[in-house]
């Protein structure tokens, strides 16, 4: 996974709450079994018409939007599908960090798989960058994840929490999968005690399907 | 003496391999459930990591998501489907993971079939990559939805890093009035929580009302705990759970099965266990709803109204109800019984077992589906759709004009061909009213499956208690 330490960029404003993963990402553009090239159905059925052109009335579709590299958004983003299309189409598109009152809990872990940072801030403090957001080419926010600030386009430095095993390895890049196989043996001696206790928990599937 | 635990608190105790640092901890996982839609990826990051799946007897897959629901020996029309359902076909095989194929009598809907084979059990800890794996809280198990990066954490390793969620209990207690279903109960629970109610929780439905559910009635509840926003949702398990898991395929036998239960028995919260948030109702105040909206906390008694985003205060909730109405092509204040539909939809992983086609069957019994809607009953399994059959319900459905079709996840979502094209209104017993997400400009209205019946019947969202 790509190292996320620091990230200037515009921010885009979407001030609407419980923002679904069927409105990030929807459920029909699912059929894939890639997980890259996914930018092009972000936010579809609000960022194009019917007809397939662009909706100007969409923030992305807006001058220094299309760059943006954050969204400030409202309370409840990603509400819904387990679907880690969201993260994977919202970073394709060039989307690296989203601020919000509060995320869905899957979304907010899918997030730290790949690379996209998800800020939860207090409502007052949201609405504020949320005003920063409307400045267009002027809204650029940085922030810097090892010092979790995020910086003000007016300079005012903003503090944010964030857990610090997620932000351990967010800022390392690296690959949970790896972490825990290195824990291989504590996982097998906890499965021996586990298979002579509860017994049948193991071997389940073999002859599903037979 | 020790501490008082919850239902959640014992099964979370009894999966933690080790703390991982900073609050999380490494949880063991029993039962991995896998479709095709979310594991292509899982399964190329194995392939090019040379991993292996570590516990193929541990994990099953079937596919749901894509596939026809008619026509079924002509193969996958859609291209970007069948690859998909190639694509698992040659991961179980390439991985050795069992795996239930198309034409078995077992498949269907993953969450149906997970139960049905005896797979599910209370105090697993059971994963899938898909949100309403919240249904198999039902039998007192943990159980929550994971994206792909996890789906292959878990193929890999069998655990996952996870941060132990706070405790949370909805309480219903009483008698729920006639025509009045489970799903009727989850809604009301979600209307007055909110769609994120739950976030940050594990939710135990406890009370009377839940007690005195059938299991196909928990798991319709238990499905939506997701949408107020909880990683899970949970029953505790009594002999209700035990009759049900009793006898199935893959449940224990013999002296395993009196282990089991004895351990089963343990698992229920104990008396003084501490609850981070407590929410009641009463069954006896929940009339039949259907959603209005265009996310699940968007919903209402059938006799009610619209609402009129003109008396909400908050800017933010006001421009959400006014962007749902103007999607829904509602208008504030008009009564919900004179919706007109064009299409109902029995089916999901929420509402496609065999309680929930009786209750359907009950309503269109006698009775024709109205001019001018479709309607299509989708059972959730190969076993619901022949018991069905048995029961005589597929012919009750075809005399009223009802599809009566193959199982699988259907227009739940837009991923195969029986989604709504053409914007069209429709009642429906799956989980989810978001945008579009039914077909392009689809509305839906989420309803119990004699709701949906009545719907079909009369050609309007109907309260079913007035059809007799």
């Amino acid at each position: 996974m790509e190292k996320f330490t620091q990230l200037s960029g515009v921010a885009a404003p979407m001030p609407m709450i419980n923002i679904d993963t069927d409105k990030i990402f929807p459920a029909i553009h699912l059929r894939t079994i890639k997980r890259t090239g996914l930018a092009k159905h972000l936010f579809e059925e609000i960022r194009f018409r019917p007809d397939g052109s662009e909706n100007p009335d969409f923030v992305l579709n807006q001058g220094p939007y299309r760059n943006a590299k954050v969204i400030v958004v409202g309370d409840n983003f990603g509400c819904g599908s387990s679907r880690e299309h969201a993260p994977w189409a919202l970073t394709d598109f060039g989307i690296k960090c989203v601020i919000a009152p509060s995320f869905a809990d899957i979304f907010y872990n899918n997030c730290f798989k790949n690379g996209l940072l998800p800020i939860a801030l207090p409502q007052e403090t949201v609405d504020k960058l949320m005003d920063d957001a409307k400045k267009g080419g002027n809204a650029v926010l940085t922030i810097d994840l090892e010092k979790q600030t995020i910086s003000r386009p007016d300079g005012e430095i903003v503090h944010f929490d964030i857990d610090p095993f997620r932000k351990h390895c967010l800022v390392n890049g690296l690959d949970d999968i790896g972490l825990t196989e290195q824990r291989n043996a504590e996982i097998a001696g906890y499965e021996q005690t586990r298979r002579a206790a509860k017994p049948w928990l193991f071997d389940m599937t073999e002859t599903a399907g037979a | 003496m020790a501490r008082p635990r919850t239902l959640f608190d014992k099964i979370w105790d009894d999966h933690v391999i080790a703390p991982a640092g900073e609050g999380t901890y490494l949880l063991y996982i029993d039962l991995h459930l896998c479709h095709e839609v979310t594991t292509p990826q899982a399964f190329e990051g194995l392939k090019l990591a040379g991993r292996k799946v570590r516990r193929p007897d541990a994990t099953i897959a079937v596919a749901d998501h894509n596939i026809p629901t008619s026509n079924r020996k002509s193969g996958i029309d859609e291209p970007e489907s069948k690859l998909q359902v190639d694509t698992l076909e040659r991961n179980v095989v390439d991985f050795g993971v069992p795996y239930i194929p198309i034409d078995s009598i077992n498949q269907g809907i993953v969450h149906i079939i997970g139960p049905e084979m005896g797979l599910s059990q209370p105090g697993m800890t059971i994963v899938c990559g898909d949100s309403h794996t919240a249904t198999h809280g039902a039998l007192g198990a943990l159980a929550f939805g994971i994206g792909t990066s996890e789906v292959e954490h878990v193929l890999a390793t069998q655990t996952l890093i996870q941060a132990h969620a706070k405790n949370m209990l909805v309480e219903v207690n009483g008698t729920l009035g006639a025509g009045v279903s489970p799903k009727d109960v989850i809604l009301a629970i979600i209307g007055k929580i909110g769609t994120a109610g739950g976030t940050g929780h594990v939710i135990e439905y406890g009370g009377s009302t839940f007690r005195s559910m059938s299991m196909e009635g928990r798991m319709t509840v238990c499905n939506m705990a997701i949408e107020s926003g909880a990683r899970a949702g949970l029953v505790a398990p009594d002999e209700t759970t035990f009759d049900y898991v009793k006898g199935r395929q893959y449940a224990p036998k013999g002296a395993a099965w009196e282990q089991a239960v004895a351990y089963w028995r343990t698992l229920p919260s104990d008396p003084g266990a501490q609850f981070d948030k407590k929410v009641s109702l009463d069954a006896s105040d929940i009339a039949p709803h259907v959603t209005w909206g265009t996310n699940p906390e968007q919903t209402a008694p059938i006799t009610g109204r619209v609402p009129d985003p003109g008396e909400i205060d908050d800017p933010l909730k006001r421009a959400a109800v006014e962007r749902a109405l103007q999607y829904m092509q509602l208008k504030p204040k008009t009564p919900l019984n004179e919706v007109p539909v064009q299409r109902v939809f029995i089916g999901s992983c929420t509402n496609s077992r065999i309680e929930d086609l009786r209750a359907a069957a009950a309503v269109a019994k006698g009775r024709k589906v109205a001019q001018g809607v479709r309607a299509m009953v989708v059972p959730g399994s190969g076993l619901v759709k022949h018991q069905a059959e048995e029961e005589g319900l597929d012919r009750i459905f075809l005399e009223a004009g009802f599809e009566w079709r193959e199982p699988g996840c259907s227009n739940c979502m837009s991923m195969n061909p029986d989604r709504a094209m053409n914007g069209e209104r429709i009642a429906s017993t799956s989980n989810r009213n978001f945008e579009g997400r039914q077909g392009p400009g689809a509305k839906t209205h989420l309803v119990g499956p004699a709701m949906a019946a009545a719907a079909a019947v009369t050609g309007h969202l109907t309260d079913v208690r007035q059809l007799g």
